[in-house]
């Protein structure tokens, strides 16, 4: 038995990295009472999988977890239970039964994340935000019509020129901010703020100087069915 | 929502920021408006070893017990951001209400070792709290210390308001009732303290003269305030069940040294080694009655969510109802994925059963604590572990599968010859011969014998408080010596040796000895730009002794002069139930290698009896 959990992380909260949110939902499992399944051996682990890492300082709307039971639970008890011993920053959404099959793992199947950027006065606080200057509208169309956009992308070995533009699905002003549909998963990768900086670059601005708040709304997977189409992960393979 | 006391920018460029955002599960948030009185209670190391102590979450959970109290956690920032809080300014804050320490009422710092002095002084200094009591106005918090090293307060006794003696769950209600009472009488700092130094186990050290001789020794040690107390009597909490224990501690976020549920069995240790402060500081040894615990573990594991228990006590093999613990621990957990963690224990056929029950035979080893190479030394030290008692445990654990074990030896003891520190090397060659007597076929590969030794450093209300140290250039002599002798031995293949710095050991020495005239070599330390000094990569000798020279400071006088019998000890004014007369009576015997029997076996009238309780009055009830 399968269950995917959504949920949000914002305030302090953004603080706290990928690998001690792990941590922190293994303690909340057992504080809430929730029937997790282990592995064996002589230090058996919760049987839990996170869908997409989220880097320090992005806050979110679409975290997902997916878990083993190892015996039926109620799905609004399940998250009322966890939603009791959470702290201020961390919320869970739902609680859904998905397939047993290991294909519908959220970690294979996600495919893109959806991210909110906002504009921020200053890099001392990700709660004061400014509008986008009146020209940007246009200058973000202009960035999506080149035929590519190549960044340098570092890894810890390596440079390596790639072209981004594939990875991003739609890009465009969205009231207060920028909205960014983004390739994801472990396929295809982009980060918002790599694709940020590439704006920036393009408008001939110097990364630096213009701090930005990244929040994600969601992630999500392709339709089963039809493979353009992109479903949240908290509609896929659920049961 | 919360706002914290650092901006984003910083929060991202420092190392690990969930060391100073608060939030944690079971952290206390209260209205501050509502209180009497806030409390920040501080740990002078970094987050990650101050979360991990018992005593401040068993403080903790007392204090925010009473509504007209909020205690707050406080720790050392690391050295990133203790640079940029001084650079830009920033206030020393509590983790819970984010607010600045200056404004708290108290600020009390546990003090659990030397090497964290200067991280005090960095505390007080970033908090904008002045270093010196006397400078100090209405406006600043009361700075109270409490811990192991406030049995001899002495060196830091400029930096502190009041100290507090001895188990904190005895007068701290008093102490908070003072303060409320002085404070609503419109009752001044002063006012507050004389009131404090009234209370059984508070030290006010600005209410005491201290004269000394030509020679540097003290010539006397007298109140100069009427409210002052000549003795300060350590407070104990006589029934350890019937007490305060924190039911829900805080759950950090990060990865911390105790990241698990601890349960604390037994305070006060029946052995009476002669080397050991812990031994006698929390005498008479006191038990907590088995169902309680097991009441606690159930829910305590419940209110964390830690996959982990473990106990804590010293020589917990002594605890009366370990069996009946562990065995509950192990039935009622195991299968939950709850990893149980054995404290070191006696080892014998139980405790390996039990460790064979909780951990991979393979990948654990054992751990003995001889704590001197030759049966002379050890009796000495009045350590009954014997060579055979170590070999034949060894050889049971070995026929059980073990390969590994970890052996701790101390070196600079009182009387030891080259002799016994040979013996280190020869007794780790002996346990390493018993395991190749296991034929070929059925031992489990090579085995593997670590041996580690620290320097010993003699320490205040010991037996051993009259002894001697050696120089640095003798500490590393003496490993050296050691060192060869290992590489003599037949099984060296399997044989390891590490030995501790002894530059750190010179500076404990010290300070456990040390007197009030310190207080200005850990300020020229500080000033210098010592912090961390536990942390070896932060320690900094050259700076210590270039401090020691600035104050004209001579570690001769406090390490290698030799004490006489009557000579007053900067911490003779703390009456810790153990007597003087009993220490020196151990020290006569050491040095004549006489034994002496634990508690359990008979009673050697220590004093500790005054309290009328633990193991003094067990079989007399
Ligand atoms: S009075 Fe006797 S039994 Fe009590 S702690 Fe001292 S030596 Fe042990």
């Amino acid at each position: 038995m399968k269950a995917r959990i959504k949920f949000r992380k914002y305030g302090v909260m953004r603080f706290i990295g990928h690998l001690d949110v792990m941590r922190f939902f293994q303690k909340a499992m057992r504080r809430a009472g929730i029937p997790i399944a282990f592995t064996g051996g002589y230090s058996p682990h919760m049987i839990m999988s996170f869908a997409q890492p989220l880097g320090v300082g992005v806050t979110s709307d679409g975290e997902y977890l997916d878990i083993e039971l190892k015996e039926e639970i109620d799905a609004l008890e399940a998250v009322r239970r966890l939603n009791e011993v959470m702290v201020e920053g961390i919320e869970v959404v739902n609680f859904r039964r998905i397939s047993d099959e290991k294909k519908n793992s959220g970690m294979t199947i996600v495919a893109a994340a959806s991210y909110r950027v906002s504009l921020l006065e200053s890099s001392r606080s990700a709660d004061i935000t400014r509008a986008l200057p009146p020209d940007w509208d246009g200058k973000i169309d202009a960035f999506m019509n080149q035929d590519s956009i190549v960044v340098l992308k570092k890894t810890k070995r390596s440079e390596m020129e790639v072209d981004i533009k594939p990875m991003i699905y739609q890009m465009r002003e969205d009231g207060e901010g920028i909205y960014l549909f983004l390739a994801a998963g472990s396929e295809q990768n982009l980060k918002p703020d790599l694709v940020m900086a590439a704006f920036m670059e393009f408008i001939g601005k110097d990364v630096a100087s213009v701090p930005f708040h990244y929040h994600r709304t969601d992630v999500y997977a392709r339709q089963a069915k039809d493979k353009d189409t992109f479903i949240p992960l908290d509609a896929a393979g659920v049961l | 929502m919360r706002k914290l006391a650092l901006n984003d920018e910083i929060l991202l460029k420092i190392e690990k920021p969930a060391r100073y955002i608060g939030n944690e599960v079971n952290s206390v948030m209260k209205d501050p408006e509502k209180v009497d009185i806030r409390f920040a209670m501080c740990f002078p190391d970094v987050y990650e070893i101050g979360m991990s102590h018992l005593g401040i979450q068993i403080l903790y959970d007392m204090f925010n017990r009473r509504d007209d109290v909020w205690c707050e956690r406080v720790y050392s920032p690391w050295i990133d951001l203790d640079q940029i809080m001084r650079d830009e300014h920033i206030p020393l804050f509590a983790l819970e209400s984010q607010d600045p320490v200056r404004e708290f009422d108290f600020l009390g710092i546990t003090i659990q070792y030397e090497m964290c002095y200067t991280n005090i002084l960095q505390v007080l200094d970033l908090s904008g709290i002045p270093l010196h009591a006397c400078d100090r106005d209405d406006s600043v918090p009361i700075v109270i210390g409490g811990g192991p090293c406030t049995y001899n307060p002495e060196p830091l006794a400029e930096f502190f308001d009041l100290f507090y003696i001895g188990d904190g769950e005895t007068v701290y209600g008093q102490l908070l009732d003072a303060y409320k009472e002085t404070k609503a009488n419109g009752g001044s700092r002063k006012d507050f303290l004389e009131k404090a130094a009234e209370i059984e186990g508070i030290y006010v050290p600005g209410f005491y003269d201290v004269s000394y001789k030509e020679d540097g020794t003290i010539a006397s040690f007298v109140p100069v305030n009427p409210h002052a107390k000549s003795t300060i009597q350590k407070q104990m909490v006589v029934n350890l069940t019937d007490t305060y224990y924190p039911k829900a501690p805080v759950v950090p976020f990060i990865k911390v040294t105790q990241d698990r549920v601890v349960l604390e069995i037994q305070r006060g240790c029946i052995r009476g080694c002669r080397f050991c402060q812990a031994g006698m500081l929390y005498r008479p040894t006191r038990e907590r009655d088995v169902e309680t615990l097991k009441q606690y573990a159930y829910q305590m594991l419940k209110n964390t969510g830690h996959e982990e228990i473990s106990l804590s006590s010293l020589s917990s093999s002594d605890y009366s109802q370990l069996k009946e613990l562990v065995t509950f621990l192990i039935e009622e957990f195991k299968g939950e994925g709850i990893n149980i963690s054995l404290p070191s224990l006696r080892i014998d056929a139980f405790s390996l059963d039990v460790m064979g029950q909780v951990q991979d035979i393979r990948k654990s080893s054992l751990t003995f604590a001889p704590e001197a190479g030759s049966q002379r030394m050890r009796d000495v030290i009045n350590k009954g572990l014997t060579e055979e008692i170590i070999l034949d445990g060894a050889g049971q654990a070995f026929e059980g599968g073990w390969n590994k074990v970890k052996l701790y030896f101390m070196l600079g003891l009182p009387t030891e010859t080259e002799e016994d520190m040979k013996e280190i090397a020869h007794l780790a060659d002996k346990i390493a011969r018993r395991y190749y007597e296991i034929p070929k076929e059925e031992r489990n590969g090579k085995c593997q014998i670590t041996t580690s030794t620290s320097f010993f450093i003699p320490k205040p209300f010991t037996p051993f408080q009259w002894a001697t140290m050696y120089s640095n250039e003798e500490y590393i002599a003496r490993a050296a010596i050691v060192k060869h002798e290992f590489q003599e031995q037949l099984n060296r293949k399997s044989l390891k040796y590490h030995w501790h710095d002894a530059e750190v050991t010179v500076l404990e020495g010290v300070f456990a000895r040390g007197d009030r005239k310190l207080s200005d070599v850990i300020l020229e330390a500080y000033r210098l730009g010592c912090i961390y000094d536990s942390w070896t990569e932060s320690f900094d000798n050259e700076k210590w002794m270039k401090a020691f020279e600035n104050t004209g400071t001579d570690i001769a006088f406090y390490n290698l002069r030799k004490r006489d019998v009557d000579e007053i000890f900067p911490w003779d004014f703390i009456d810790i139930g153990v007597t003087k007369e009993f220490l020196y009576q151990e020290w006569q015997r050491a040095l004549k290698g006489e034994v002496t029997p634990n508690c359990r076996v008979k009673c050697s009238g220590c004093g500790a009896m005054r309290y009328k309780g633990g193991v003094c009055i067990e079989s007399k009830n």
